[in-house]
């Protein structure tokens, strides 16, 4: 009696779970394409805020190659060509905040140039070390131009740590991790520019979603 | 009939109040309500899953066997939870960006649980619909209300970025109180939410003892 009731325990969850596993594979498929169209369009438009418009003719998110960075992990290069030229590549970068990795899109033209940096996910203290997003504060605008030379390397670090860059009141850590990730990637683009503003290097296979 | 309705309604919104009244859900309402839009946003979410969850508790209730019912209900709001995340991602984008990092914390809030297992395993479908929408707007409500204090104590606004929610015609419920950078910072860190949901539990406790209302402790177990 006590198995049989055990049995049909297991049988009422096993079918609820069919069922809703089936539902949930449905919904997966239906809304699959239209997820990947939008996040898709969110690549894109992230890389629109770091590589102007004006100096490429190309579609940055098929236009990829593959690399490893200096921490020997794979990121994607997005390159930005104008008549068979490379003008511009744009990588994500990472810098140690506050409250765990900050998640940084830069954009270097082909001379290493700082074309803008953008922040993509960050865990920072809401209202101290949020400023580093475009939309809290204009901090982030003023990396835009700037390269290795210029500022001089010992003085791409916050003024706290006798560089030039302002950190925010009460908040030092979050600056401190942005502008170092934005040294490191610029160290990264002088280290394999050769290879980064190759017309003809390989390009990366398309990945889904990120 | 809708002397029943009546007594679901005023339940959800007020007397057994999910957050103010029964204390549950606070982990959402805690990380949640730095900002009355985000506050709004996760409540609605919670809303459509609890009541997805209670209509379909109550309909199959007389086949989920007592032995069962909690891996049951924990799958059946699971898969809510799931359903309304990739709905989102796919057709309210905008809206996702905005919420989706908190749509899998559903999961983890007791409130909708709570209501499946002292509602919706007992109560025909369409009150157990109605209980979920209206414990659900309640919800809602309290998150609101909480996160539009500690928004104009913390930040000086009111529904900022309503608009990315709601869309572009919202744009006049942004409200600016206080300058930029004025706010009390502790109000919108963790320390700021417990102060205000307790002040808040407390106020509606006054309010009860006004109107001459017998008090009930908080807690799962006083669920009708």
């Amino acid at each position: 009696m006590k198995q049989h009731r055990m049995l049909v325990h297991g049988v009422i969850l096993g079918v609820f779970c069919l069922g809703f596993g089936l539902m949930l594979a449905v919904t997966d498929r239906v809304t699959a394409e239209d997820i990947s169209a939008r996040s898709l369009e969110d690549r894109l438009n992230s890389l629109s805020q770091v590589i102007p418009e004006s100096i490429h003719d190309n579609n940055l998110v098929t236009d990829a190659i593959a690399m490893k960075n200096e921490q020997g992990n794979e990121i994607t290069v997005y390159r930005a060509t104008k008549e068979g030229k490379v003008t511009g590549v744009a990588y994500e970068i990472f810098g140690s905040g506050y409250a765990g990795k900050i998640k940084l899109m830069l954009g270097v033209d082909a001379q290493g140039k700082v074309l803008g940096v953008r922040v993509l996910a960050h865990k920072e203290t809401p209202g101290l070390g949020d400023k580093i997003e475009v939309k809290k504060g204009d901090w982030i605008l003023r990396f835009t131009g700037l390269s290795l030379g210029n500022p001089l390397p010992d003085k791409w670090k916050v003024k706290k740590d006798g560089g030039q860059f302002d950190q925010f009141a009460g908040a030092t850590i979050t600056p401190r991790g942005v502008v170092g990730a934005i040294r490191t990637g610029l160290e990264f683009f002088a280290a394999n520019k050769a290879q980064l503003i190759d017309f003809n290097a390989q390009k990366a296979p398309m990945k889904e979603g990120h | 009939m809708a002397a029943q309705y009546k007594t679901i309604v005023r339940d959800g919104l007020w007397e057994n109040n999910g957050v103010l009244a029964m204390l549950l859900g606070l982990c959402p309402t805690m990380a949640m309500t730095t900002s009355a839009t985000n506050g709004l946003g996760m409540g609605l979410a919670t809303a459509v899953v609890m009541a997805a969850s209670n209509l379909l508790v109550s309909v199959f209730r007389s086949r989920i066997t007592q032995e069962v019912r909690i891996p049951v209900y924990i799958l059946i709001v699971a898969a809510m939870v799931t359903l309304v995340d990739l709905c989102m991602n796919a057709w309210m984008h905008e809206l996702y960006k905005v919420l989706g990092l908190f749509i899998p914390l559903i999961v983890s809030n007791c409130l909708p649980l709570a209501r499946l297992e002292s509602f919706a395993s007992k109560e025909p479908p369409m009150q157990s619909l109605m209980d979920g929408i209206f414990m659900g707007i309640g919800f809602t409500l309290a998150l609101t209300a909480i996160g539009a204090v500690r928004e104009i104590t913390g930040t000086g606004t009111l529904f900022a970025d309503a608009s990315l929610l709601l869309g572009p015609a919202f744009h006049f419920m942004e409200m600016r109180f206080l300058p930029a950078d004025s706010g009390i910072l502790m109000m919108i860190l963790p320390p700021g939410g417990f102060l205000v949901a307790g002040l808040m539990v407390v106020g509606k406790r006054m309010l009860d003892v006004r109107a001459g209302k017998a008090i009930q402790m908080g807690g799962a177990h006083s669920a009708a």
